[in-house]
């Protein structure tokens, strides 16, 4: 059974049949004139529009993207190009996707100054931190709205309210979020907006930022004037006409999914922290998406406990160093305060509307056997030494996390 | 993770993991903060390891190469224990994944500190 859905999800069959005619048979470039080039600009139009309502926005408010990551780029960069001359002070988080946080380092290699608000042992942000942070040369808050990694929902509507009281754009990052809860760009106050297709079933590789009629922002990729000059390139059709889809399924189906899947959350987190000793939740119990749980066992490694999983047919994720590619522990759970090495026992479980059929119970018991297995086998529980004094004989100077 | 059947094995079927009451060598390497901590247990008599278990917290190779050292190291001379290196653990293993050679390849350091425990203890 899967279940890290915030990794990815699978195509939905609709989606995927939607798709097919623009492989082959409407193949033609939305941008030329005749037959076949105006069929996709048709579907290309369908598509903005399914998007738009999606998220109660206007059609030439979306700007199509190669993905959740472009979006983010586009965004941020895109807004402190333009206004460099008016300030160059930006206000994030502690622990947003390395799509916005990577950029904004980029910027700051660029003189931007950039503020990341803490995000506490809960995962949510302090709006008195916010209005502190706000200098005259503030011209960008980009906070995400769900997280990635633990699923805390932050006051985006609150955040969205003081910028525009103060004349500052706003974008956030709903790659999580849409799908899951309601993404209304009006009532969110915001004037950029990220997704991604291929985390509500769509195909991957195709994104949409959304820009609030009025907001300039410098183009990064220049070429042919597509996408009204913000994004240039052929378009990907199919992939485009998929996501497109993929949105009007999820907007049409949101409240029977959320339903349907807080009650599984729920259970989950009330039979895995009733069942194994020493299980912690990791962010806020209430300010959280449906879909998404993030545990900590005491004593165990995360890369361990995901193969033992996965030996059991169960697929999911943690935030362990030992199971990244760069050997370093999540910063999202870092930026909680976490000890570090509580954070390598940590196990994320994404849902999707699919997971129905996910038995809780069976998986509790599979995942408690799992974690006391490892237990038995870790010095950290079952000998009560002082291993502070344990030297890292292994990184060296260059470890990370020493 | 890309590990070979040989560690998945090891890791699924871990050997002589267990604490050991009546070792006369203990050595306990890595760092919980790392993620991989590892204590390895040896009992040796005449200069033989005669028995050899551990206790490992960390990731699958870390635990993989621990039971694998045991099957290594056990009826050696603490001698020829000394001389078993990383490499040959890996080897043992059919490999490992480049990018853990370096971190959670330390069942020799714990074998190492062990012997030199020993050595201590019976001065």
């Amino acid at each position: 059974m899967y279940l890290d859905n915030s990794a990815t999800t699978q195509v939905s069959e609709e989606v995927f049949e939607e798709m097919k005619p623009y492989f082959r048979e409407e193949f033609g470039n939305p941008s030329t004139l005749y037959g076949i080039g105006r069929e996709s600009k048709k579907a290309l139009n369908q598509a903005r529009q399914r998007v738009a309502d999606a998220i109660n926005a206007k059609p030439e408010e979306i700007i199509f993207t190669g993905g959740g990551s472009e979006s983010d780029n586009l965004a941020i960069k895109g807004i402190a190009f333009k206004l460099a001359k008016k300030g160059k002070h930006i206000i994030t988080t502690d622990f947003e996707h390395p799509a916005v946080k990577e950029t904004l380092y980029f910027l700051e290699s660029l003189d931007f100054k950039v503020t990341y608000l803490p995000v506490y042992e809960n995962g949510v942000i302090k709006i008195d931190d916010l209005k502190e942070a706000i200098t005259d040369e503030t011209i960008l808050i980009t906070v995400m709205h769900g997280n990635n990694e633990i699923g805390t929902v932050q006051p985006i509507e609150e955040i969205g309210k003081i910028a525009r009281e103060k004349g500052i754009k706003f974008h956030t990052d709903a790659v999580q979020t849409f799908g899951k809860i309601p993404v209304d760009v009006e009532k969110l106050n915001v004037d950029l907006l990220s997704l991604s297709s291929h985390k509500i079933n769509g195909p991957k590789g195709v994104g949409a930022l959304y820009i609030k009629k009025g907001t300039r922002v410098t183009p990064l990729i220049h070429g042919g004037g597509q996408e009204r000059g913000i994004r240039a390139g052929t378009e990907n059709v199919p992939g485009i006409v998929g996501f497109g889809k993929a949105c009007e399924l999820a907007a049409n189906q949101l409240d029977e999914h959320y339903e349907k899947l807080s009650s599984i959350r729920d259970e989950l987190i009330d039979k895995v922290l009733g069942t194994i000793p020493e299980a912690y939740l990791n962010g806020d119990k209430e300010k959280r998406l449906p879909n998404l749980v993030n545990f900590r066992f005491k004593a165990i490694e995360g890369e361990s406990l995901i193969l033992l999983l996965d030996a059991k047919g169960y697929q999911a994720s943690t935030g362990s160093a030992c199971s990244s590619n760069k050997l370093e522990a999540s910063p999202v759970l870092t930026a909680l305060g976490l000890d570090p090495v509580d954070v390598h026992g940590s196990l994320r479980i994404s849902l999707s509307p699919e997971s129905e059929k996910f038995d809780v119970d069976e998986f509790v018991d599979i995942l408690s056997e799992a974690v006391s297995r490892l237990r038995q086998m870790s010095p950290l529980w079952n000998d009560d030494l002082d291993y502070d004094g344990v030297m890292c004989k292994k990184h060296g100077d260059d470890c990370r996390m020493c | 993770m890309d590990y070979s059947e040989k560690v998945m094995d090891h890791f699924a079927n871990p050997r002589n993991c267990r604490k050991m009451e009546d070792a006369n060598g203990v050595g306990t390497v890595g760092n919980p903060t790392c993620g991989d901590l590892m204590t390895i247990y040896i009992k040796v008599e005449d200069d033989v390891i005669q028995d050899i278990s551990f206790q490992t917290f960390g990731c699958g190779a870390a635990i993989a190469t621990s039971s694998m050292i045991t099957e290594i190291a056990v009826g050696k001379t603490i001698d020829e224990a000394l001389k078993i290196s990383r490499n040959d653990v890996a080897e043992e293993l059919d490999g490992l994944p480049p990018i853990k050679m370096h971190c959670s390849n330390l069942a020799a350091d714990g074998l190492q500190a062990a012997i030199e425990n020993y050595k201590e203890n019976n001065q």
